[in-house]
């Protein structure tokens, strides 16, 4: 209908790429296997059986089962939910959090901006990780604890992204147009500059998503992330560690989930990068 | 009746300190007053860079000056609080050069064109369609295009949608800043037909900014001609074509290339010499005096006052009377 060319232009280059569509492809896999756990998995992830404790991949169980039992392939269907929702909560929030950070010091700069842009420098030089560590082990372990520790430890580049495009489309003449028609600060943010910003943001995004991937399942690994019974790749390969020597499947099959899940979210998120290359908009403009 | 005044505005940029130096000043406007008058059309000319487009984003309280102010019906606008900037806004609109630069790419054509009508909260939901498809009409455009981008439409049809969002709140002024020089030739006389036929229709005034002499010539009813972010000359329009009195002025009609029946020979021509002087270091003295063709004893020293001279406002030392000197 509106028959845009830019979008167009994008699938056409976007096609081109292969490895950002396989990226695509592994993490619409990821939606399915996530969303329709309940159906596709073979058993109750919890389903304990202390007679097949420990037994290597076979028929019955292709990924083979843990210490209690448990069939491991379920577990990792269930835990690909957990790992999806933690991306992407965190992300969420990191993603709002940056935006309006962003935009409040690009638009207003002055004051407003050297605050903000000096509190980003100051979380920037905090490592992340053990600051995540140091606030779950005080307020505790819990699925949205960590959601949201991710989410307000990650939001800093988002920001500066975002502060950036502020600053480049806040002099455009579409802007100045907006403001002549008495339009209000606020709308002129939201409805004029935000969504012009948004392709970075959107690549940023989904590059975060494999970052808070890896950090959920590093603290799950850890023992303070996703709690057992609760089902999470972090948590099997803890499994594995200690059953290292005698049952490598619970090392082995988690480690590969995590490794091809954030692989799949970086080659899309470069993917759709490349594919929006800014200058595009200029050769399309006349 | 008297609508926009600017008086002794000013703005200069980058005068901040960087590390300590200071870095030079540039005076994009360096005291300018003019008025306009409710249905007239007052132009400015210069070269580019002389800062018409600067007085035109002053002039709507889109920057702040350095001094001076812009009273709109007598009262300052940058003092405006929130709601008589809000009627201020309804009452006098711009139209940019670039319309490839002054639409939202990410919003459709009706998202433009209903949007000042939704501030001003001029026209209720119901009839919001029937309203933009009427502002649609009056400049020429088809109802059917609303629901598409920008990118879908050539420089003059995007100029067109950037007038009917000016027109939207029906304002008493507009300020065009050099609406045609981004288009082809053939589509600047459709939308400079398209603004004198707004003009006769709705009486709305125009501040019409330009470096073409010979559409102010068609469209203004007076002129300041603009030189290094001054006034030089200000005049109706007949009569600065008529005898244009500073030196500048002089050089500036001479370049406007004409059609002559006839062999009558070629007309002498003065062309400027020179580039304009940077605006951040402007000569002492008359800022026009490295080209002036007529410079004598005083004009690298003392700055010439935009005075009345044979009943026109000029600046320059050729027309005073030797005692004045």
């Amino acid at each position: 209908m509106n028959g845009s060319s830019l979008r167009n232009v994008f699938w056409r280059r976007f096609k081109k790429n292969r490895l950002a569509v396989a990226g695509g492809v592994i993490v619409l896999v990821l939606f399915f296997v996530a969303i329709f756990a309940p159906l596709i998995s073979p058993y109750d992830p919890n389903d304990i059986d202390r007679k097949h404790v420990l037994e290597a991949p076979g028929i019955k169980h292709p990924f083979g089962t843990d210490d209690l039992g448990r069939d491991i392939l379920s577990r990792m269907i269930w835990g690909a939910r957990i790992s999806l929702s933690v991306g992407f909560v965190a992300v969420g929030i990191a993603t709002i959090i940056g935006m309006i950070a962003g935009a409040l010091a690009g638009y207003y700069g002055g004051w407003a901006d050297r605050i903000i842009m000096r509190f980003i420098d100051i979380m920037l030089t905090i490592p992340t990780f053990f600051l995540i560590l140091a606030v779950i082990a005080f307020i505790g372990a819990g699925i949205w604890n960590i959601m949201i520790v991710i989410g307000i430890t990650s939001w800093m580049g988002v920001a500066r992204l975002v502060r950036a495009e502020f600053l480049s489309i806040k002099q455009r003449e579409y802007v100045l147009a907006a403001r002549a028609v008495g339009a209000s600060d606020f709308r002129i943010i939201f409805r004029h500059i935000m969504i012009n910003s948004m392709s970075p943001v959107l690549v940023s995004a989904i590059l975060g998503i494999a970052g808070a991937v890896l950090v959920e399942s590093a603290l799950s690994f850890l023992g303070i992330g996703i709690q057992p019974p609760t089902p999470s790749w972090g948590n099997i390969l803890t499994l594995g560690k200690d059953n290292i020597e005698i049952a490598w499947w619970l090392s082995v099959y988690p480690g590969l989930a995590i490794l091809i899940t954030v692989l799949g979210y970086n080659l899309l998120g470069e993917g759709i990068r490349d594919s929006i290359d800014p200058r595009l908009w200029d050769t399309e403009r006349r | 009746m008297e609508l926009l005044r600017v008086e002794s505005l000013t703005k200069y940029f980058g005068a901040k300190k960087i590390f300590g130096a200071r870095q030079g000043t540039l005076k994009a406007v360096d005291g300018i007053d003019f008025s306009i008058h409710k249905d007239k059309v007052m132009a400015l000319v210069g070269e580019s860079g002389c800062g018409k487009s600067t007085v035109a984003r002053l002039a709507l309280n889109l920057i702040k000056p350095t001094s001076g102010t812009v009273l709109f019906r007598g009262r300052n606008i940058f003092g405006f609080n929130r709601t008589e900037m809000k009627a201020f806004r309804k009452s006098v609109q711009i139209i940019f050069q670039d319309p490839f630069a002054s639409l939202n790419p990410r919003r459709t054509i009706y998202a433009t064109i209903s949007e000042p009508l939704v501030i001003h909260n001029l026209v209720p939901r119901s009839s919001m369609r029937d309203v933009v498809v009427d502002i649609f009409g009056r400049v020429g455009l088809a109802a059917d295009i609303m629901n598409r981008y920008p990118h879908e439409f050539s420089g003059g049809q995007r100029q067109r949608i950037c007038i009917a969002r000016a027109l939207a709140v029906s304002p008493e002024l507009i300020v065009a800043d050099e609406p045609l020089s981004a288009l082809d030739v053939s589509i600047q006389a459709q939308i400079l037909n398209l603004l004198q036929e707004l003009k006769e229709q709705t009486k709305i005034s125009f501040l019409f900014i330009s470096h073409d002499l010979r559409v102010v010539k068609y469209f203004s009813d007076a002129v300041g001609v603009m030189y290094l972010g001054r006034i030089v000359e200000y005049a109706k329009t007949d009569e600065l074509f008529e005898t244009p009195l500073h030196p500048y002025t002089e050089i500036l009609l001479a370049c406007v290339p004409e059609i002559r029946a006839g062999g009558e020979g070629t007309p002498q021509r003065t062309a400027l010499k020179g580039e304009v002087p940077s605006p951040i270091n402007i000569p002492a003295g008359c800022p026009f005096h490295p080209r002036c063709p007529k410079r004598f004893e005083p004009c690298d020293k003392i700055i010439p006052l935009l005075q009345e001279q044979k009943g026109r406002l000029v600046s320059c030392h050729l027309l005073k009377q030797p005692e004045q000197l």
